[in-house]
C-alpha cells in the first residue's frame, strides 16, 4: 500500500471542547485510523462517544488539539494551512447532517444544489451541468424546481447529497443522514451512497446508529469515549456482541438470534450479517442434522 | 429589471392625480392582468386579503378630506365631494398596486430571481460598505425558513395543547401571554436550526459574497428594453393627463 492510498490518516488524534467556564472537556483522546481512498467505512458509537466531533475534524469545522491528521493529502495540523487550503479541503469532504431541514440554503431545488459550487466561483454554464449531473446521480431531476420543504426526508437528504456532489467531492461523510427518516427514505439514501462509492470509487464514512446499515459496510469502525475500541470488518466486529453490547450498542438482530442460539449449546458455524446470510446459515444447519439423523 | 419596472409602475400609480389618468391606470392594470394569464381567481384572492386594509384606508379618506362642496353632514362628522372621490382614487390605488406588485413579483418570479434582482440592484451600494450580499442571502434564508417555522410553530402549538395550554379563549392580554409558551421553544429551535444551518454552510465552502459566482446570470433582453421604453411612455401619458385637470384634481 503506498502512501497515496491512504485518504484519512489519523494519529493519536486529541480533541477537547472549551466550556465556557475556560474549562476544557476532552472528547477524543487518541484516535489512531487510517482510511484508504475508495472505503467504505461505518462508524458506530453511542450518543456523546465522539462521532461527530471526529467528523467535523475531517472536514476543519474543528481543529485538532494534538496529534496528526492528514486528509486528501493535506496535513491540517500543520501551521501554514491557508483560509485557500481550507476551502479546497472542503470541497474534497463532503459532509451530509442529520437534520435534513437545516442545511438546505435555497428555495428551489437546484439552487440549492448550485449553492457549493456558487460558493468556490464556478462560472455559471460549468455550475449548469454539475447541478443536473447531481440531480441525476440522486435520482431527482424530476424535481428540480421545487421547493425544499414539499420534499420528504429522503428526498431532501437526497438534495443535500447532490449539493454535496456539486463540488465535485473526493470524500463524503454522512453524519447520521440517516436517523430522522423512515425506512423508505435510509434506504433511497443508502443506495444513492452506496452507488457513488461503487460507481465513482468515492471514500464514504457513514456515521450511523442503525447496525443493518453498518453491516452493508467494507469496513465498521467502533468508537466508545473518544477511543477506538474495535476496527474491522463487520463481520469481525459482530462476532463480538459481548464487546459491543460493553460500548452500549447492538449487534444486527440476526447476530444476536445466532448469538443467543449458541448460548443455548446450538451452535451454527459463522457470523451471519444480514437477514439471507442468516436464513441460509440455520437451513444449512437444519439440513445437515437431518442428514445426520438419517445417517445415524 | 422587472423589480425597476414595478417600481416605476408604483410611482405612476401615485403621480395619478385624475379621473382621466386613473382611468389609464385601470385599463393598464386590466391589460396586464390579461396578458400575463394568471387565473382570476388567484387574483381575487389576493385583493380580498387586503380588502379590510383597502376599506380603512378609503373610510379614512371619506371622513378626513375637507373640501369645499358638502355633500352631507351626520352629527359631527361631514363628507364632502372632495372626500368621495380621494376615497375612491385611493381604493384604486391600493387595488392597482396589489395587482400589479403581485403581478411582476410574486407571480412570475422565483424568490431566487427577486433576491438576486435586489442583490443587483444594490450593488453600487457595495462601494460604502454595505453588506449587500449578506442582505440578499439573508433574505434567501428567511424565505427558505418562513414554512419550516409555521410548520414547526403549528407542532409546537399542538404540543401545548397536549399540555392543557389554552389559546382559545379569555381576553387578549390572556391570549397575548398563551403565546409565551409558543414563542419561547420556537426560538430556541431556531437558534438551534441557525447554528446547523451556519455549519452546514461552512462545509459548503461558504465564506460570503468574495468570489462568488452565479448558476443563473440574468441577460437584458430586447424586450427588457421594450418594456421599459413603454413604462417611459406611460408615466409621460400619465403626467399629460394630469395636466389636463378635468373634473376633480387632488
Ligand atoms: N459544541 C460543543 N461544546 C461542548 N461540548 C460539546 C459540543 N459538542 C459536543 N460536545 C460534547 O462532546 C461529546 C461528544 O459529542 P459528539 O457530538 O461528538 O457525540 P456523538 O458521538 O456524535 O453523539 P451522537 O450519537 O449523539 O451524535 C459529548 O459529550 C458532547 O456533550
Ligand atoms: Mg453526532
Amino acid at each position: 500500500m503506498t502512501m497515496n492510498d491512504i485518504y484519512i490518516h489519523a494519529k493519536n488524534l486529541v480533541y477537547a471542547y472549551r466550556e465556557e467556564d475556560g474549562l476544557k472537556m476532552p472528547v477524543l483522546h487518541g484516535i489512531s485510523l487510517d482510511i484508504k481512498r475508495g472505503e467504505y467505512v461505518a462508524v458506530l458509537g453511542h450518543n456523546g462517544s465522539g462521532k461527530s466531533t471526529f467528523a467535523k475534524l475531517l472536514n476543519m469545522i474543528l481543529e485538532p488539539e494534538s496529534g496528526e491528521l492528514v486528509v486528501a493529502g493535506r496535513d491540517l495540523c500543520s501551521p501554514e494551512l491557508t483560509e485557500d487550503d481550507l476551502f479546497a479541503l472542503r470541497r474534497e469532504v463532503g459532509m451530509v447532517f442529520q437534520n435534513p431541514d437545516n442545511q438546505l440554503v435555497a428555495t428551489i431545488v437546484e439552487e440549492d444544489v448550485a449553492f457549493g459550487p456558487e460558493n468556490l466561483g464556478v462560472p455559471p454554464a460549468e455550475i449548469r451541468k454539475r447541478v443536473d449531473e447531481a440531480l441525476e446521480t440522486v435520482g431527482m431531476t424530476a424535481y428540480a424546481r421545487h421547493e425544499p420543504h414539499r420534499l420528504s426526508g429522503g428526498q431532501k437528504q437526497r438534495i443535500a447529497i447532490a449539493g454535496v456532489l456539486a463540488m465535485r467531492p473526493s470524500c463524503v461523510i454522512l453524519d447520521e443522514a440517516t436517523a430522522m427518516l423512515d425506512p423508505v427514505g435510509r434506504r433511497e439514501v443508502i443506495e444513492t451512497v452506496e452507488r457513488l462509492n461503487r460507481e465513482a470509487g468515492m471514500t464514504v464514512i457513514t456515521i450511523t446508529h442503525y447496525m443493518n446499515e453498518a453491516a452493508r459496510a467494507d469496513r465498521v469502525v467502533v468508537i466508545d469515549d473518544g477511543r477506538i475500541l474495535m476496527d474491522g470488518t463487520p463481520r469481525e466486529v459482530f462476532s463480538q456482541p459481548e464487546k459491543l453490547m460493553a460500548a452500549g450498542l447492538d449487534v444486527p438482530q440476526c447476530t444476536a438470534l445466532v448469538h443467543a442460539l449458541s448460548e443455548e449449546g446450538i451452535s451454527l458455524k459463522g457470523t451471519p450479517i444480514t437477514t439471507e446470510e442468516c436464513a441460509d446459515l440455520i437451513c444449512r444447519a437444519l439440513e445437515e442434522k437431518k442428514n445426520g439423523n438419517r445417517n445415524a | 429589471m422587472k423589480l425597476i419596472l414595478s417600481i416605476l409602475y408604483i410611482v405612476c400609480t401615485f403621480l395619478c392625480k385624475n379621473v382621466l389618468s386613473f382611468a389609464l391606470l385601470l385599463l393598464s392594470a386590466v391589460l396586464l392582468l390579461l396578458i400575463s394569464r394568471i387565473p382570476p381567481r388567484i387574483v381575487l384572492r389576493s385583493l380580498r386579503a387586503l380588502l379590510f386594509v383597502m376599506l380603512f384606508t378609503a373610510v379614512l379618506n371619506l371622513l378626513f378630506t375637507k373640501g369645499e362642496t358638502e355633500l352631507f353632514a351626520f352629527w359631527r362628522i361631514h363628507v364632502y365631494v372632495e372626500g368621495v372621490y380621494s376615497a375612491v382614487f385611493m381604493l384604486v390605488r391600493i387595488m392597482v398596486l396589489i395587482l400589479s406588485t403581485s403581478l411582476f413579483l410574486t407571480y412570475t418570479t422565483t424568490p431566487i430571481a427577486l433576491t438576486d434582482a435586489i442583490e443587483s440592484l444594490l450593488s453600487p451600494l457595495r462601494v460604502v460598505h454595505l453588506p449587500v450580499h449578506e442582505f440578499a442571502m439573508m433574505m434567501t434564508i428567511a424565505l427558505r425558513f418562513i414554512p419550516t417555522l409555521m410548520e414547526e410553530t403549528d407542532k409546537i402549538m399542538n404540543a401545548q395543547k397536549a399540555r392543557g395550554v389554552d389559546f382559545s379563549s379569555g381576553g387578549l392580554i390572556k391570549r397575548a401571554k398563551a403565546l409565551i409558551p409558543i414563542l419561547i421553544p420556537l426560538f430556541i429551535s431556531a437558534f438551534r436550526r441557525a447554528d446547523e444551518l451556519a455549519m452546514a454552510m461552512e462545509c459548503r465552502c461558504y465564506r460570503g459574497g468574495k468570489g462568488r459566482t452565479k448558476m443563473r446570470v440574468s441577460h437584458l433582453h430586447a424586450s427588457d428594453f421594450v418594456a421599459l421604453l413603454m413604462m417611459v411612455l406611460f408615466g409621460a401619458a400619465v403626467l399629460y393627463l394630469n395636466r389636463l385637470g378635468l373634473f376633480y384634481t387632488l
